[in-house]
């Protein structure tokens, strides 16, 4: 009965139709071209990855450049298309949707990117960067953009206003630039944030003040959010559920403390032993590391993705079989043959 | 006491001034640390503070506009601060002092192969003929983990990773007393990280190079530390050992910058630092983190001298006093 209720319990972070956002078996592969030869295959960026976020939740993605986080944080955002498998934002099909649905669509998520200053137009001040969208959105009454730009500034602590308004992008910090990319995601009032590594090009010191602010938004405005990073350590303060990407797939997937006190797959296990917490010890050891680079996503290896790299590769299933999503407790996914109840062994 | 490794580089009341037009920018004022043989030293701290500038100021890499520049660098027995800029390039630089800069694996040559370009500083400060400088650049590229093969390679085939590697083995080739290495790992995926940070432990023991690391990023410097220099606003304001400092930080901003960092193992929720760094024109009087300090008194409005605790151990903050 508990088994039934377990398995259930997993299929739901996977596929829910009820989820704010589902991503159903995704795929965005990007053809290469080459002159004269035509098509020359795919650069397969996300490869059948599915889960679902609900309003209110935070989920964490995690791994390595190259391995699709960003492929599929633009799909989500509407800026690519999925070559198979479909996007469900808010009742909306992506693959369905264009035109002005699209815009509509696009308008209903925030999106903070990674190295705040580049994002920001550098000719534009607080308050035309912050104005754009929502004359985009068609909000014409001038009373209501400016509520909304008091509001937001007041929440993401960007202070005197009437100062902060008149600034240009090169006369502010990190950190408040990176306040700025949050007012201007809110601003259109989300339903969803995407966050791509919001925090890696900030300071420590800055990089919790941004984290909790992110969270506090999350909280208040009951927002779903995706936090995309290469940094576990960030993520405990963060999120409720965590994925692990590896070339193109999700190879774990679970609750957050589950994760990180309890991983399964090789390649998270590496992740976590490559991660350090400041010690005097680590100079101490040599850390074991997985030999090799991520594999080329036009040729990805057969059977599982990291088998050319996993000190745990059996020969003869992990080379040739691609590993299904085995339930190891109840939410928590991995994509590992180490974990089938006839083929595996515990490591 | 235990025996400790010889003196290779001692640093003290370093200065290196910017000018600009709204007046001097104070980027390294008044720095002092030092470094033991097969050991390292980390200089941590925020961007900004003026760790490339220490760099580019022990290595003589002054840009145009570089104002007040003094202070004693001695390396062994020798303040190289006296030395001519002649004497400095050809006995000092890559010879005995080399550096990988911030960014070095982006720098590379794109038209030049990886090999010739591990080779070149052999020929050009070790007086080595092709040759024999091919060989050492084999024998160090091996050494740091690029396969041979690599050498006839150009650096944009290479991955983030070899060519941060090959940037190595270019500092290495000429084998420094002393290579300063600005931010190696920042731009790097964990794995490749933790594997470069790997290559230098082994390193630091097995060659008779010791090592400057500089970082913002405190988790990553205690994989290499055995000396700590916390460094805030152009000034050093804590240097100790890595035991104790990892374990008990001294100096009130050492205790803010590691109570920011996220722990992956504890549950402890990290800390900000609330404020912002003061200006490098225009520095406070007086202790330059006082605006931010939680434990400040009426002591920290005049410049805290730097005291010694727990034997060996300094911190310039008025507490200690
Ligand atoms: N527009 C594109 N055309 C072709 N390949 C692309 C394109 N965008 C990304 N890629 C490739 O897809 C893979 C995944 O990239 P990306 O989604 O940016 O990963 P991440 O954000 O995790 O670093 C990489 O191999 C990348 O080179
Ligand atoms: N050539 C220069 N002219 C004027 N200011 C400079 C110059 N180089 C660096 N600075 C300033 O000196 C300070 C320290 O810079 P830097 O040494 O690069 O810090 P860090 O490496 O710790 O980030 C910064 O305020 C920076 O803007
Ligand atoms: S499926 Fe096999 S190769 Fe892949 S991670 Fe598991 S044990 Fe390693
Ligand atoms: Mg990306
Ligand atoms: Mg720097």
């Amino acid at each position: 009965m508990s088994d039934v209720n377990a398995e259930i319990s997993a299929v739901d972070h996977i596929t829910n139709d009820q989820a704010l956002l589902q991503i159903k078996d995704l795929h965005v592969w990007y053809e290469l071209k080459r002159f004269g030869f035509g098509h020359a295959g795919y650069v397969r960026a996300v490869d059948n990855v599915r889960f679902v976020l609900e309003q209110g939740e935070a989920i964490a993605c995690v791994g390595e450049s190259g391995c699709g986080k960003s492929s599929l944080m633009k799909t989500i955002l509407g800026l690519n298309i999925p070559t198979k498998g479909d996007v469900i934002f808010d009742n909306t099909s992506l693959s369905q949707t264009k035109g002005e649905d699209l815009r509509r669509y696009r308008s209903k998520i925030g999106y903070i990117q990674q190295d705040p200053f580049g994002a920001l137009p550098p000719f534009m001040n607080v308050q035309s960067i912050l104005e754009e969208p929502m004359i985009i959105n068609g909000i014409k009454d001038k009373q209501e953009r400016r509520r909304r730009i008091e509001k937001i500034l007041e929440e993401v602590k960007l202070t005197p206003i009437e100062q902060v308004l008149p600034k240009f992008p090169h006369m502010l910090s990190g950190g408040q630039q990176q306040r700025v990319v949050i007012a201007r995601a809110m601003i259109m009032e989300p339903k969803l944030l995407v966050a791509d590594e919001p925090v890696s090009m900030l300071d420590a010191s800055v990089r919790v003040e941004i984290l909790r602010l992110l969270r506090k938004l999350q909280e208040e405005h009951h927002l779903a959010v995706l936090y995309i990073t290469h940094d576990l350590s960030t993520v405990r303060y963060f999120s409720e559920y965590i994925f692990v990407m590896y070339a193109g797939q999700i190879v774990e997937f679970a609750r957050m403390e589950d994760l990180l006190d309890n991983p399964k797959h090789p390649y998270t296990l590496a992740l976590l032993e490559a991660s350090s917490d400041p010690n005097a010890d680590n100079a101490l050891v040599q850390r074991e590391i997985p030999k090799g680079e991520p594999p080329s996503l036009v040729n990805p290896p057969k059977g599982c993705r990291f088998h050319p790299r996993c000190p745990y590769m059996m020969e003869g299933i992990c080379d040739v079989l691609e590993p299904p999503n085995i339930e190891v407790t109840p939410k928590h996914l991995v994509a590992c043959w180490l974990y089938d109840e006839e083929k595996g062994h515990a490591i | 006491m235990e025996q400790q490794n010889e003196l290779v580089l001692k640093v003290r009341n370093l200065r290196l001034y910017f000018n600009t037009h709204s007046g001097p920018v104070q980027a390294v004022d008044g720095v002092d640390f030092d470094l033991r043989k097969n050991e390292a030293t980390v200089i941590i701290g925020e961007s900004g503070c003026g760790k490339s500038s220490l760099a580019k100021a022990i290595l003589r890499l002054l840009p145009r506009n570089a104002g007040t520049y003094d202070g004693e660098v001695w390396l062994h027995d020798k303040n190289i601060m006296k030395l001519d800029d002649e004497s400095f390039r050809k006995e000092i630089r890559w010879k005995r002092i080399s550096m990988v800069p911030q960014a070095a694996m982006n720098a590379l040559n794109p038209v030049l192969k990886i090999g010739t370009q591990v080779a070149e500083p052999a020929m050009v400060h070790m007086n080595m003929n092709e040759e024999e400088a091919t060989k050492a650049a084999v024998r160090m590229l091996e050494h740091v983990g690029v396969p041979v093969d690599f050498l006839h390679r150009y650096s944009f085939e290479l991955s983030g990773g070899m060519r941060q590697r090959s940037a190595l083995a270019m500092a290495l080739v000429t084998l420094p007393d002393v290579v300063i290495l600005d931010e190696p790992t920042s731009a790097l995926d964990v794995l490749t990280q933790a594997s470069i940070m790997n290559l230098m432990k082994r390193m630091k023991k097995e060659l008779e190079t010791s090592f400057i690391l500089i970082t913002h990023d405190i988790a990553t410097s205690s994989e290499l530390a055995d000396n700590v220099a916390v460094m805030y606003a152009g000034q050093v304001v804590e240097v100790s050992d890595a035991r104790r400092f990892f374990t008990k930080p001294l100096h009130p901003y050492s205790h803010a910058l590691m109570a920011s960092v996220p722990r992956l193992r504890e549950t402890i929720e990290p800390e900000f630092i609330t404020g912002q760094p003061p200006s490098l024109l225009n520095p406070p009087t007086g202790c330059r983190f006082k605006d931010r300090c939680p434990k400040r008194f009426e002591k920290c409005d005049e410049e805290p001298p730097t005291v010694l605790v727990d034997g060996d151990r300094k911190v310039k903050c008025w507490l200690y006093v």
